[in-house]
């Protein structure tokens, strides 16, 4: 490289030079680099307990798959370079298992010992809330991944947290606009949903959606069984006894399996219709176990609602190749995070680049490149990464909410039916980002009770 | 149909479940005082055996009625390898120490259990969802009920009905409560102590891994259910009173009936059922419903 720079001095001034630097960089930079130290990331998702199935494994298969596929360039425009501007990425995979408490502490061990560059992680909405505050005491670019609470930004600010998955206040939202539209004189609705942050807050958004799109739906029943319950027999019979047109459900993983497998040989969806807003990751599961017309979402235009492009066929076939299936919600959501990063990182050096060269040419060529040599800093990355707006296997992501942190997407739901044995989404409707995500500066839930005005995007 | 006809079949078929989960766990305690931890494993030892053999089954296209057998086999099969093992690997060494010890032998069992169940099973889901519908379904006023809840109905009633006449209709049985009320004095009398302990693990062991059978075709069977039963388990026979078979009974039915009312009525605080229950009954007695009087030891 000495010698390259040493042929290059006489080449001070004047726009030939500055051309020729810029070829210089741009070829040479990722040859150069590739030999450097790898680019460490810490990956944080489920690998045991309920949510390791449906959610935490597909995310960290997809994240395998997508660090070989970016370490060997082979990711389709606009993402062809190797790794992060020409570095290889190294992941070091931690098991969100075990509560806030326990991944705080993993959280610092991942930062201070095993000295990652970025974390990329959280399923868990109470996860997400915990960890916001250390990653801004330690300085460390977090990105949270799948996790839907939207208090993380609409109750504090962060720097160095972003969230390139929109939040879970368009799952009600974009849910009760489709089931309007099919059921536009609905009378009665019940729910089934968790007794813990996310079950409670899927609930209190329904219900203060309805209250606004069909102030004359009234609630039958509102079932809370705890976390984990495993059984539901008397919750099913409640359901059945209080007889909804519809019952709204956020259960997911093992809860929703075991309430589906146990309330359809009792004919409960005989009586009432379905709306998972979880439910998309089990659905390969629940073939024979779930009634046909269930409405079923994905939190943004993810796995089956995708559209169709080059980056949506290659996360498809990196992923099925791994494990023979289709990729669920959370393996877009891993994909969205990870060329999220690289759009960041790879803009934060260009720009690096961009304002080195024609210092360069004025006050020196070697100490310009060196300069532009140098990869980008976490302070530079975020600058890329605040109001970016990048492509994914889902379309085109916005990061609009929360000072440029939050990512916004339209979202999309349809209905399920059973066809040879498997389960294919019909009736699709797309739903744009106005119709469905609040603007900034005003909290999800107050817009909503102001009646869902579209923001201005 | 009233509600209260509702909550009493559902708090009746709930109850039965409970009851099969714990009493595995109040009967090694009545006799070993052990208060076994590890119970969560067997029974997800015996839901994950289930579903894989069961499975199998199926997918062979076997006889569907056979797969109850498969169930019981599974269940077997998990205590008379899991059971000796555990007793004669591990806890034979730790007879006569403190309770406390052995409490923490056994959670730490629990755990190299789990991650054994991993190891084995890896972390996706399992399904056995055939048997809860291949019997039918029967129905109460406006609700349909799988059969199968009776079959868990009988079970319950079947497995207490034969552990408590065992207990006081056997020579074993004579010989167990000679054991439970006082260790030393029954070996000194000829009583093979070590033997007893065996047989009641084994046995302890095979009716967790029973519960865990019968359960799979409910349930998705995935990491973690273990932790969630032993729970729920510790709970009823608390409410009972360690080691009490009729305890343990009552306690699953009074446990089942306040859940069931609680959703039906108050489905807001269906968390709190169980707890509320455990704590009525141990603020009136501190020991459980069926505590044993213990005898003054000079």
């Amino acid at each position: 490289m000495n010698t390259v720079l040493r042929a290059l001095r006489p080449l001070t001034t004047g726009l030939f030079s500055i051309a020729a630097i810029i070829a210089v960089v741009m070829l040479a930079a990722p040859s150069a680099q590739a030999s450097d130290k790898p680019i460490r990331i810490g990956l944080v998702t489920f690998l045991s307990g309920p949510a390791a199935g449906p959610f935490g494994v597909p995310a960290r298969i997809a994240a395998e798959a997508i660090v070989e596929s970016l370490n060997a360039g082979e990711v389709p425009a606009p993402y062809g370079s190797i790794g992060l501007s020409g570095l290889p990425i190294e992941l070091v995979i931690i098991d969100e298992a075990g509560g806030a408490t326990k991944q705080v502490a993993e959280f610092r061990n991942l930062v201070e010992r095993q000295k990652v560059d970025f974390v990329i992680g959280y399923i868990s909405s109470g996860d997400c809330l915990a960890i916001p505050p250390v990653a801004e005491e330690l300085k460390k670019l977090t990105v949270l991944f799948d996790c839907g609470t939207p208090r993380v930004f609409e109750e504090a600010s962060y720097k160095y947290v972003f969230r390139t998955r929109p939040h879970a206040t368009m799952d009600a939202v974009a849910g009760a606009r489709y089931l309007l539209e099919t059921r536009p004189d609905l009378k009665s609705y019940a729910g089934i949903n968790q007794n813990y942050a996310w079950g409670q807050d899927s609930w209190k958004d329904w219900t203060a959606v309805l209250e606004v799109l069909r102030p004359k739906a009234k609630v039958t029943t509102s079932q809370m069984p705890k976390f984990g319950a495993g059984q539901y027999g008397a919750e099913i019979s409640a359901l059945m006894r209080s007889r909804p047109e519809v019952i709204h459900s956020s259960l997911w993983g093992g809860d929703l399996e075991a309430f589906m497998l146990q309330s359809t040989p009792r004919g409960l969806f005989r009586r009432s219709d379905l709306l998972l807003i979880a439910g998309e990751p089990n659905l390969h599961r629940l073939v024979g176990n779930i009634p046909d017309g269930t409405i079923v979402g994905a939190r943004g235009p993810h796995g089956v609602f995708a559209p169709k492009g080059k980056l949506n066929d290659w996360l498809r076939r990196i992923y099925k190749a791994k494990t023979g299936r289709e990729p669920n919600y959370p393996a877009y959501s891993a994909a969205q995070a990870f060329l999220g990063l690289k759009a960041a990182y790879e803009r934060a050096r260009l720009e690096k680049v961009k304002s080195a060269i024609p210092m360069a040419a004025v006050e020196g060529v070697k100490e310009g490149m060196e300069q532009a040599y140098q990869m980008p800093n976490t302070e530079e990355v975020i600058a890329a990464f605040e109001n970016l707006t990048f492509e994914s296997p889902s379309g085109k992501v916005m990061m609009k909410l929360g000072k440029g942190h939050q990512a916004v997407q339209g979202t999309a739901y349809g209905t399920t039916r059973t066809v040879g044995g498997k389960i294919i989404i019909e009736n699709i409707k797309y739903y744009p980002v106005e119709q469905v995500q609040p603007p900034e500066g005003i909290s999800s839930i107050d817009w909503i009770k102001g009646g869902l005005k579209p923001g201005r995007w | 149909m009233t509600t209260l006809v509702a909550v009493l079949v559902d708090g009746l078929i709930y109850s039965s479940w409970l009851f099969i989960m714990a009493i595995g766990l109040t009967l090694i305690y009545g006799v070993m005082k052990i208060l076994n931890i590890a119970h969560g494993s067997l029974f997800a030892l015996g839901a994950y055996t289930a579903a894989s053999l069961a499975g199998h089954w199926f997918e062979q296209g076997y006889l569907p009625m056979g797969s109850y057998a498969i169930m019981l086999l599974a269940a077997i099969l998990v205590g008379i390898v899991a059971g000796p093992l555990l007793e004669r690997g591990l806890l034979r060494f730790m007879y006569g120490r403190d309770e406390i010890v052995l409490v923490l032998v056994t959670y730490a069992t629990f755990l190299i259990l789990e991650d054994f169940i991993k190891l084995v099973w890896g972390v996706d889901p399992y399904f056995l969802y055939q048997p809860y519908g291949l019997l039918g379904s029967f129905d109460i006023g406006e609700l349909t009920y799988p059969n199968y809840n009776l079959l868990l109905l009988a079970m319950s009633v079947a497995i207490g009905g034969i552990l408590a006449w065992t207990l006081t209709r056997t020579r074993y049985g004579k010989i167990l409560i000679a054991v439970i009320h006082d260790r030393e004095m029954a070996a000194s009398q000829g009583v093979n102590v070590s033997l007893v302990y065996f047989v009641t693990f084994t046995l302890g062991a095979m009716l967790g891994a029973l519960g865990g059978a019968l359960t799979a075709p409910m349930i998705s069977v995935q990491p973690g259910i273990g932790a969630e039963t032993i729970v729920l388990a510790f709970a009823v026979v608390v409410i009972g009173g360690l080691g009490s078979l009729p305890g343990a009974a009552l306690a699953a039915l009074l446990v089942g009936i306040v859940r069931a009312a609680t959703i039906h009525f108050r489905p807001e605080l269906d968390l709190f059922s169980i707890y509320f229950v455990m704590a009525a009954v141990l603020i009136a007695r501190p020991k459980g419903l069926f505590s044993a009087q213990e005898a003054r030891k000079i």
